[in-house]
């Protein structure tokens, strides 16, 4: 037995099919896998997100604690609100953990981490912080429901309170707004338009409830991993780990090499691999051919050098295979793909797969 | 529970077998396997008339989970294959039983081995 989200009994009775999830008991779906992904591509779905774990960091000094902690740049974060998304490092330039950071006042920040990651990432983040007095609360007494696709937005509007309701219909992509109890942010893990709702547990099924009669479809993890993957997102622990550097993972963009003089854990590590330039690289892969590219088929480039995919599935808006791969530095235009003793040619694309509803590639 | 018709033979791997009246037989895969599997999107079916022996991968189904092997249950030829799953894979989830049968054998031997619908749902009960 896992943990328990406080949505657990309303997932039951949406007839979820539960499985375990970084030890917790999650939906991995409620009917159909294929039908709640076209769902949250065309209208809208919501997901309990739950699992995953809301960090408050507060302090004179938590701006320079995490432009020392996270390999972006919190100074990046202008306005009260924004949001950044970031990887936490260790002093070899291995993820701890993907994370997103919102700056909440001057001396207020929100963290939202893994869930499989919590404990070693609150282990880290503590034993940083205290050299900044930077005070770390883990909140788990609040929930986080995902209401993600084309009409989420209009969807969660008249569940919010009168205060909070201009404001987040105000809210620019990558933005939250709260009043005391409710946080709302302009983001998500599917590729479309959205809110990420953070509120206290008590509420959260009685939000739940209120977007099923608004005819919002609950979604599982099995849809959620297709349509993070079509968004050309990465899965911590799947495309990344401590062994990989953001440079090894496709997550390059997330590294704040500039201002020059800001030191990040890491910055060092991930400078030399740089310098040296001879590091794997992430591809992200189109299947032209029948078959589903899966983790751990293995991928032989140009030249024979050898590496494999970490996640891939059949990508239900384009209709074909997708993945993302790790492979030795090159440039590709295409890889083979071993699928079952068959060798089947990939073709090299730049990601995202699918934004929008709209296929990319 | 899923659905096991009492008319229809079984194997331990998920197959049932119908015997037609010119005894040939039809193979398809159960109602609790395209559970397991969840959503079906491609399906790769065998060569017709080619010689197979009892529990060849003879079919290899492809869903959002998994890939999954369809192994034959008997030996013979293949007489027939269902071309209609090649573009509507979906058809296994929704109707696994009836228009989503996967190919047609002539066997080569008799059916002693195949389990009876009893002993297919103890068989799934204990998985």
């Amino acid at each position: 037995m896992g943990n328990k989200t406080y949505l657990y009994n309303n997932h039951l009775q949406s007839n979820a099919k539960i499985v375990d999830f970084g030890g917790w008991d999650m939906p991995l779906h409620y009917s159909s896998q294929l039908n709640e992904h076209h769902q949250v591509r065309k209208s809208a779905g919501m997901f309990d997100v739950s699992h995953m774990t809301v960090v408050d960091l507060s302090g004179e000094n938590v701006g320079y604690f995490l432009s020392y902690l996270l390999a972006n740049d919190v100074g990046r974060l202008k306005n009260v609100g924004k949001a950044l998304y970031s990887c936490m490092l260790n002093e070899n330039g291995g993820v701890i953990d993907d994370l997103i950071v919102y700056l909440v006042s001057d001396t207020q920040f929100r963290l939202v981490v893994n869930a499989a990651t919590t404990e070693k990432d609150l282990a880290w983040i503590r034993k940083h912080a205290e050299d900044f007095k930077v005070d770390v609360k883990q909140r788990d007494d609040l929930a986080i429901i995902a209401v993600q696709g084309p009409l989420a937005r209009e969807k969660v509007k008249p569940l919010l309170s009168a205060d909070l309701q201009e404001s987040a219909m105000e809210l620019k992509p990558f933005n939250a707004a709260w009043n005391d109890e409710v946080f709302v942010g302009r983001t998500g893990y599917t590729g479309e338009d959205g809110f990420e709702v953070i509120l206290p547990e008590q509420q959260a099924p009685e939000f739940w409830e209120a977007l099923l009669a608004a005819d919002v479809a609950p979604i599982g993890l099995g849809a959620r991993d297709t349509l993070r993957l079509e968004a050309g997102m990465n899965l911590y622990g799947i495309d990344m780990d401590e062994n990989y550097s953001p440079l090894e993972a496709g997550l390059t963009w997330t590294v704040a090499f500039k201002p020059e003089d800001r030191d990040f854990i890491g910055r060092k590590a991930l400078e030399a691999q740089q310098e040296k330039a001879d590091h794997e690289i992430m591809l992200a892969l189109v299947l032209e051919d029948k078959g589903v590219l899966r983790g751990h088929q293995t991928v032989t480039v140009e030249g024979g050098g050898i590496g494999q995919i970490t996640s891939g599935t059949f990508s239900p808006t384009i209709g074909k295979s997708i993945a993302f791969a790790r492979v030795p530095a090159g440039k590709y235009e295409q890889v083979m793909v071993t699928i079952r003793n068959k060798q089947l040619a990939a073709k090299v694309v730049k990601p995202p797969f699918v934004r929008n509803g709209k296929i990319f590639v | 529970m899923s659905n096991i018709p009492q008319e229809l033979k079984y194997t331990k791997t998920h197959e049932w077998v119908r015997v037609e009246n010119d005894d040939t037989v039809t193979v398809g895969i159960t109602d609790h396997a395209q559970e397991l599997l969840g959503d079906i999107v491609f399906i790769e079916l065998p060569e017709l008339n080619i010689q197979v022996n009892a529990k060849d991968e003879v079919v290899v189904i492809e869903s959002v989970k998994a890939a999954g092997d369809v192994y034959s249950p008997l030996s013979g030829e293949i007489i027939a294959i269902n071309d209609n799953l090649t573009d509507s894979p979906e058809l296994v989830n929704s109707s696994p039983y009836e228009e989503a049968w996967l190919f047609k054998i002539k066997p080569s031997e008799t059916l002693d081995n195949l389990l009876k619908p009893e002993e297919y749902a103890l068989h799934t009960s204990h998985e």
